[in-house]
């Protein structure tokens, strides 16, 4: 059916008004329906993950598109957990791992799963753990302020940069002296 | 007992405080799961493990020094009835799961009911903070404090590479969940909400029903969370969320002022119907009374109806849920019976707003 106003593109939008007991029954493409105005309620341009976008805008820079990665999903009966014995296949059946260690038992099936379930992820960008997190919050902030430094070198700002390379070299200190303590 | 002892009970902070946007936003809530290095997973555990993981979790917050979430209660779901459970169910404060089929299953639970650490559910722990309104960054705040908390005396499962090891690896990474709980009437009426939830999915993000997987929306009532839990920090997941939120809130009021434009007469006839079946029933299907409360708190947010609190949707939504009927009552009732019960509460509460 075409748009009853500009009788070229295809009507997409029914209204059917009642006004006074008479019943009127509109047919409108999106275009002309918008240009018709108040009356109707036209979410203009449609709702599309770009308005939703509009929402997060000002806030990722890190968002990765989802890497469609293939599951060998072979079969490997002999593969058992040391610490709860679960093996593969029973975690394929349930879903679920049995204790910490199944993560690395399993390790090499797990990965392309992960990444399947989480639209392309791999990696933890997350909260770290205070205690037994210990020396990784260090080095991740020593990665950070890496990064830092190589901005600030590009913008010629090497007063700056010398600053953070002084903290890095503490932090670096602070690392190994942690790992003479045995962690 | 009388209806408003009762309610005084029965009503969680969530359920009766206002929030911010708390016209479109019902509640706000953050989900932390963690688990115990040394202890296997709840799907395979031993009952002795079962046992030292409650012990632990309670040691370790039973002397917190948080003073706005107040002392903490431990509730073991094997003590509990099964009257109980479902209760703690329909408040979301428990999940279908640990009441079914843990074991060793138990919560810890905050005077105000904003608190409630699961135990032993899929995961050893499970962090759970929910607020009223808009405030996922505030619900964020708090399970924060309590999961470093309880991280000075247990040694989480944690790999560098993969952040928080869960049992399911759905969960995997931050260990997240963040869901907000929306009421949008003017979306439904307007039919636009089924455009909307294609793009939200692809933002990674969920629409679910108001009691989670695999529920109906009642009362124009919609969950809408986190589907990834690795790669994004807790900060970011957050945002995104608040983003889409904010978008739905806005095109939300925008249906509305559209609704009240074109057919405003139409719109106060379906409240005020509504209205009318509510405090005249005697009998109703919890679906018709879903329905009936979603348009009265349409009603009274566009002005129609002046005066009834505008809680009485999260209220009656809750409290008309089969557990709460039959605790109310007493002890078990058939389904003809619930909706006989059902509806002299609703005519009741409506009548103590008078």
């Amino acid at each position: 059916m075409k748009c009853q106003e500009c009788h070229e593109r295809e009507a997409t939008l029914h209204f059917t008004q009642v006004n006074n007991g008479e019943k009127t029954v509109l047919h409108l493409c999106e275009k002309c329906a918008q240009e018709k105005g108040e009356a109707f309620i036209v979410n203009t341009g449609g709702f599309s993950i770009n308005n939703l976008l509009a929402g997060l805008f000002n806030l990722q820079n890190n968002f990765q598109p989802a890497k469609q990665a293939q599951a060998p999903l072979y079969k490997e009966d002999s593969l058992r957990c040391d610490e709860c014995s679960m093996t593969y296949e029973q975690f394929v059946k349930i879903g679920r791992f049995g204790c910490a260690n199944c993560y690395e038992t399993f390790k090499g099936q797990l990965n392309p799963i992960i990444r399947r379930l989480h639209s392309g992820n791999w990696a933890h960008n997350g909260k770290i753990p205070r205690r037994i997190g210990g020396s990784l919050h260090v080095r991740k902030n020593i990665e950070n302020l890496k990064q830092t430094i190589q901005e600030l070198i590009s913008r010629e700002e090497f007063e700056k940069a010398a600053e953070i390379r002084d903290q890095i070299r503490s932090l670096e200190k602070q690392l190994e002296r942690s790992n003479e303590g045995g962690y | 007992m009388s209806l408003e002892r009762f309610l005084n009970q029965a009503v969680s902070s969530w359920m009766s405080a206002e929030g911010p946007n708390s016209d479109i936003v019902l509640s706000s809530r953050i989900r932390l799961a963690r688990n115990f290095k040394d202890y296997k997973f709840p799907t395979v555990f031993t009952s002795e493990e079962g046992q030292k993981v409650i012990d632990a979790v309670y040691q370790s917050v039973s002397g917190h020094p948080f003073s706005s979430i107040g002392t903490l209660e431990l509730l073991v779901m094997d003590d509990l009835q099964p009257l109980q459970k479902r209760v703690l169910v329909e408040k979301h404060l428990i999940s279908p799961y640990l009441e079914k089929n843990a074991v060793l299953g138990a919560c810890i639970l905050s005077e105000n009911e904003e608190v409630s650490i699961m135990v032993n559910e899929e995961d050893h722990i499970r962090i759970q903070c929910l607020f009223p309104g808009l405030q996922i960054s505030e619900a964020l705040k708090v399970a924060n404090e309590i999961d470093d908390h309880i991280e000075k005396q247990v040694d989480y499962a944690y790999d560098e590479q993969i952040g928080y090891l869960t049992s399911c690896p759905t969960n995997v990474g931050t260990g997240m969940r963040a869901s907000v709980m929306m009421h949008l009437p003017g979306l439904v009426l307007t039919h636009q909400l089924n455009r909307i939830i294609p793009a939200i999915n692809q933002l990674g993000l969920v629409v679910r029903g108001i009691y989670g997987e695999g529920s109906e929306a009642l009362g124009n009532i919609f969950q809408i969370s986190n589907q990834i839990t690795l790669g994004k920090s807790e900060e970011d997941i957050v945002e995104d969320l608040q983003g889409v939120v904010a978008q739905l809130i806005s095109e939300e009021r925008s249906a509305r002022e559209a609704l009240a434009k074109t057919s405003n007469i139409q719109l106060e006839d379906k409240v005020f119907r509504s209205y009318g079946v509510l405090s005249n029933c005697r009998v109703i299907e919890s679906k018709e009374a879903a329905s009936c409360l979603s348009d009265v708190r349409l009603g009274i947010d566009m002005g129609f109806i002046k005066n009834i609190s505008k809680n009485i949707l999260n209220e009656l939504m809750i409290l008309t849920q089969p557990g709460f009927l039959q605790q109310y009552a007493g002890g078990p009732l058939r389904p003809d019976e619930r909706d006989i019960r059902r509806a002299s509460l609703i005519r009741e509460r409506l009548n103590m707003e008078h």
